[in-house]
């Protein structure tokens, strides 16, 4: 048995989400052949449940006169902690609001400018003018200075990739949907394309292209608790560093949204708060005025994770058949008609799901895992470490934009502003090279892959069973590796995983693992996965610092002496833990300072 | 209090030889919040892992997991299971090609639904990255959103009598799509070239207006709206054609 189809093209992208689709066009507009392989169909992807919105500097609204891309790139940085690389922070700032536009112009219906005078629920009086009326306007988010987030309602990441996704049908890209990349194809120096398997019949097929796109988004399925799709298991990442070459950077790295919904752990959107919502405890008193004077519920994302539980464990936890301990999303004061327009689709959710109407009712919240900072490493173009003609972008991949702390709408943001500039970069890199044929090394992926197969259905290596590892290794990673981390907690953490590691080579199916065999599907993907969540894991034990969304309590400050340093994590045939190693992260526009908000800045209690 | 619940299946995986269709039954103790997305993965990890059907975004928005529960077109991800009798029936949608169980082939169908309806801006204006936005009225961006948040769920495409006899028709979603350029002052198609993609019977004229797909769109996207504005547009632009001259509105 080999591969059932053989496909050459000159750009295979894996991911159709909005970074790979944006990526696909601009390498299809240079008059490359583009192929685009994803698990699900282009307009399922997780891009499309992005909900508040897309920053940008546009400077249209009110509250948002006189802002430009370096005020977005000082947000950006003080928001990462220092941690981002500031020269891709500049080009991204500088870029985005070229790309809202072109986004308007293939067709996102951006919520427009209304000239007149407003009260903001904080008292505030303000006035649109007349002379900005109609243009894209735009709303607060947390750890900005204006308002930058352009949105359409709540429902931004759907309505722009769908309007990405029209340009991809109009240009006639190629898309192979519930298509899996298994592995990727390379003779030690570049990347040849990918093996992947059909999630239809179960085949294998083989692409072979002179550039490889990785945009496969995040792995918050790591956890238990995540606001992401059940396809965000870090899938791209994993087969990346499996060839022991590529290294996965900052994976420590890992964002927890403030509002996450129990027990269903849906996102509510950052949106909710920037119109003017409050978060209140089990006395229905609004705290975080007492923790963030200043920014209060708009401090970056992880400064109000932390706060929320932070004043849980003071004792003022709401216990209620959500969950166990929770907190309480306000936004009843912002009006029946604000809320079901601008904020309908949470609002649908909380009825949905809870039979909540947030015109009227409470929602509960509490902190969720929701982004994945780290992501394989690229240079500021978007081409991978360690192997040629392999490139990643948006969640996936670690460019470096958001360091320690991805500001919220920016990763919306991220996806067509990197697939657009690393698009531009890779086309000029596809059309210098030469494809490779070498038929010997491309069946030996196959066989290789084919041999897993074989194994997990005849359970040649043992019968472990591959949901009671994955769940295993979702709980070891909430009870070791969340918001709040210890040397000591991080350490069992790693053990655990390491066990599970192990375990998860003897996985064998109790199923037949015919045709498209779900149980088949993960059994491949566990050891990718769980090799991924050591990389958070060991990474996160080896920082002892705090920066951004990694807390240590046992080192609560920042380092800037011995941590202003990206971490790169390899990932050796036959090891058990990742190899790490250092970069150094420049900071050439700004030197390291205070964010302006968080616990260096406001270590005032709550009451 | 709970219950002992009986969901009653569809199996038959067309990729394997020899496999027959057949309802096949899975007894599960319901707790409270269930929903088919648990209730549905509970049964594959712990009671036959080869049960195939589609999640992604479990919160109702991404359009994945439509079926027909207990006859009717819905999302998995959002039913309560205590919303439904102690015993109930899953099938997957009909009109789409069955992958397998409960799992079918939307995305090959609405992708060509795109192709077919031309379903992008048409202008020939350029990209000036220099310049600003065209400036647009708020409820006029709000009246594109209304039809833009069709999820392309197919709910709307089962439920339809002449989608489920008509291979080519492009049922509700299709023609509330093209409403959705219809009513975007940046396409610049006139009436005549809308005429020309759906001013026929698998277009705006199929529809025999049964309209349950109104009654069954997840999103309560305004079907029954967007449908009236097609039809009677292309209504206006189809007289026109053949009596120049004549003002039609």
């Amino acid at each position: 048995m080999s591969a059932k189809h053989t496909h050459i093209t000159d750009v295979v992208v894996v991911g159709a989400g909005l970074a790979a689709e944006r990526s696909a066009i601009e390498a299809a507009s240079a008059g490359l052949n583009v192929i685009i392989l994803s698990l699900v169909p282009p307009r399922r992807s997780h891009s499309t449940a992005a909900q508040g919105g897309m920053q940008a500097s546009l400077g249209n609204a009110a509250m948002a006169k006189g802002d430009n891309p370096q005020i977005h790139f000082e947000d950006t940085v003080k928001g990462s902690d220092w941690g981002c690389d500031q020269e891709v922070a500049k080009m991204f700032t500088e870029t985005v609001p070229i790309m809202i536009r072109q986004l308007d112009y293939w067709g996102v219906p951006w919520n427009r400018v209304v000239a007149g005078k407003k009260k903001l629920p904080s008292g505030l009086e303000v006035e649109d003018t007349k002379d900005k009326e109609g243009l894209i306007t735009a709303r607060d988010f947390g750890g900005v200075a204006k308002w930058r987030c352009c949105y359409t309602s709540d429902g931004t990441g759907h309505t722009v990739q769908f309007v990405v996704d029209t340009v991809v049908c109009k240009m006639g890209i190629t898309v192979h949907d519930r298509m899996e990349a298994i592995s990727l194809i390379h003779d030690g120096e570049t990347c040849l394309g990918v093996v992947a398997r059909c999630l239809r019949t179960g085949d294998l097929n083989v692409y072979l292209a002179k550039s490889t796109v990785i945009a496969t988004g995040g792995a918050g399925r790591l956890y238990a608790a995540s606001t992401n799709a059940v396809i965000n298991e870090g899938t791209g990442g994993a087969i990346a560093l499996n060839t022991g070459l590529v290294p996965l950077g900052n994976m420590e790295a890992v964002q927890f949204h403030p509002t996450g919904m129990p027990p269903v752990w849906i996102l509510m959107t950052e949106g909710a708060r920037g119109d003017g919502g409050y978060l209140l405890d089990k006395n229905l008193h609004r705290f975080m005025p007492d923790y963030e004077p200043k920014k209060k519920e708009l401090a970056s994302r992880d400064v109000v994770s932390r706060r929320m539980i932070q004043h849980i464990r003071a004792g003022y936890g709401v216990e209620s058949k959500y969950a166990p301990q929770h907190l309480w999303l306000d936004i009843r004061h912002l009006g029946r008609k604000w809320v079901w327009t601008n904020l309908r689709e949470i609002a649908t959710i909380a009825m949905n799901f809870n039979g909540l109407d947030p015109a009227k009712d409470l929602v509960p919240v509490l902190p969720t895992q929701h982004y994945t900072m780290g992501g394989i490493r690229t240079n500021k173009h978007g081409f991978a470490y360690g192997l040629k003609g392999l490139f990643a972008i948006g969640e996936a991949a670690c460019w470096d934009l958001h360091g320690f702390n991805r500001l919220g709408g920016n990763s919306l943001a991220e996806t067509v502003t990197a697939g657009y500039l690393v698009g531009i970069q890779l086309a000029k890199y596809t059309l210098g090279a030469t494809q490779k044929f070498d038929y010997k090394l491309v069946e030996g992926f196959v066989k290789k892959e084919e041999e897993r197969i074989k194994n997990l259905i005849s359970g040649k290596n043992g019968k472990e069973n591959v949901w009671e590892i994955r769940a295993a290794a979702q709980n070891a990673m909430m009870d070791h590796v969340h918001i709040f981390r210890t040397g000591k907690s991080l350490q069992e953490g790693v053990a655990k995983l390491q066990e599970l590691y192990k375990r998860s080579l003897k996985i064998g199916l109790r199923s037949s693992g015919q045709g498209a065999n779900p149980e088949l599907a993960q059994a491949l993907r566990m050891p990718g996965m769980i090799r991924t969540s050591l990389c958070i894991a060991y990474g996160a034990l080896m920082r002892t610092e705090s920066r951004g969304s990694h807390f240590r309590e046992d080192f609560p400050k920042r380092d800037d002496v011995n941590w202003l340093k990206r971490t790169l994590a390899y990932w050796k045939e036959g090891a058990d833990l990742p190899t790490l190693d250092y970069e150094p992260v420049a900071c050439p526009y700004m030197p390291p300072g205070d964010r302006g908000y968080g616990e260096a800045t406001a270590p005032a209690k709550g009451k | 209090m709970s219950r002992n619940i009986t969901l009653s299946i569809f199996r038959y995986n067309p990729n394997i030889p020899g496999d027959t269709p057949r309802m096949q039954d899975y007894k599960l103790e319901e707790y409270s919040g269930m929903t088919l997305f648990v209730a549905l993965n509970e049964i594959r990890e712990k009671q036959d892992p080869t049960l195939m059907f589609d999640f992604v975004c479990r919160a109702a928005i991404c359009g994945s997991c439509a079926m027909l529960i207990n006859g009717r077109p819905g999302l998995a991800c959002k039913t309560l299971t205590k919303n439904l009798p102690s015993r109930f029936t899953l099938m997957p949608l009909p009109v789409f090609k069955l992958i397998g169980d409960l799992s079918v082939d939307t995305g090959t169908w609405f992708r060509n639904l795109q192709v077919r309806t031309e379903s992008w801006i048409h202008t020939n204006k350029k990209f000036d990255p220099n310049a600003l936005e065209v400036r647009m009225s708020n409820e006029t961006a709000e009246a594109i959103y209304e039809p833009e948040r069709c999820i392309e769920c197919g709910c709307c495409v089962a439920t339809c009598i002449t989608a489920n006899i008509r291979e080519d028709f492009i049922g509700a979603t299709g023609i509330n799509r093209v409403s959705r350029f219809l009513i975007d002052p940046r396409d610049e198609r006139t009436d005549r070239e809308y005429f020309e993609v759906v001013g026929n019977e698998d277009g705006a004229f199929g529809c025999v207006g049964l309209m349950a797909c109104d009654d069954y769109c997840p999103m309560e996207v305004p079907l029954q709206k967007q449908l009236a504005l097609v039809r009677r547009k292309m209504a206006a632009a189809g007289l026109k054609l053949d009596l120049k001259g004549m003002k039609i509105s």
